[in-house]
């Protein structure tokens, strides 16, 4: 099995997203994660770090969203790294702009013999004031076979 | 309940991140999660397209115990301070099992005029293998 990819799609900026952050879903959140820190409840509550997976109710999916470079199985899909870049703090009421591209494409020979291939995704939001908040960056790995345990 | 507050001079390299622990992982951690985080991949909470798939049961978002590595960071960093974290997943969590978050700090240093600290942390589950490993940025106060 081989992977048509579009390169022409690595780099380039996908369509806009509005993403509200909204205190029932932090509250919501916050309690999925066994995560009982103050400053995530209360009336003013900050978003918890990884609150921007919640980015998947915006979007089509959780983390292929934006992916345009190569059509994604989601049978064969695994997610390998996740990385979240703060530059300032996420609260309730904030309405972030979101964009997705994906930053690279590449295959590995797995060590049990099949292809594996990368895409690495990156989404950038930001703030009413145009300012990044936060960058969030991750690494999809889509296997030739089923993914086994 | 107030937050006890750590200090830049407080911090050591090699000092501990205290751990986090989640006793006993349910399905309906995983359904809670996947209506919180809005990851409706089935392969995390419907039984029969888990086990087609050829796994056998349900299993954990990975970002649902990288969400518990990030508490585990931010009890101890405090939340407005964090600046970068980053997770790999390894081993997948199964329901059942009992999963442990810690980490320690690797590096004290100033980067844009803010005191700095980077760490490691680990999700492990009850046998001691690595669920999740990760690394975290922060910026923290001083005492004067």
């Amino acid at each position: 099995m081989t992977w048509e990819i579009d390169r022409s799609a690595i780099g380039e900026w996908g369509p806009e997203t509005t993403m509200r952050v909204e205190h029932g879903k932090i509250r919501e959140f916050a309690r999925a994660i066994k995560d009982g820190n103050p400053a995530f409840a209360g009336d003013a509550p900050l978003a918890p770090p990884t609150f921007l997976m919640t980015i998947a109710h915006w979007t089509e999916g959780a983390t292929s969203g934006g992916v345009r470079a190569v059509k994604l199985d989601m049978r064969r899909l695994l997610h390998g790294e996740q990385e979240f870049e703060y530059v300032k703090p996420i609260h309730a009421g904030d309405v972030l702009r979101v964009r997705s591209r994906t930053q690279d494409v590449f295959e590995k020979q797995g060590s049990r013999g099949g292809k594996m291939l990368f895409v690495l995704m990156e989404s950038e939001y930001r703030n009413p004031r145009d300012e990044v908040v936060a960058y969030s960056r991750n690494t999809l790995i889509m296997t030739e076979g089923t993914v086994k345990a | 309940m107030e937050r006890r507050v750590i200090f830049f001079e407080d911090v050591r390299e090699g000092g501990e991140v205290p751990p986090f622990v989640v006793e006993r992982l349910t399905r309906m951690d995983l359904v809670r999660y996947a209506g919180a985080s809005g990851d409706f991949n089935p392969i995390h909470t419907d039984e029969e397209f888990a086990r087609a798939a050829g796994n056998p049961s349900v299993f954990g978002h990975g970002m649902l115990t990288a969400a518990f590595v990030g508490k585990c960071v931010t009890d101890y960093v405090g939340s407005e301070n964090l600046r970068r974290f980053k997770v790999r997943f390894a081993t997948r969590v199964w329901p059942g099992d009992s999963i442990t978050c810690k980490g320690k700090v690797t590096k004290k240093y100033e980067h844009n005029g803010e005191k700095r600290i980077d760490g490691e942390v680990l999700a492990l589950n009850q046998k001691g293998e690595v669920a999740v490993s990760g690394t975290f940025s922060a910026a923290l106060p001083t005492r004067n």
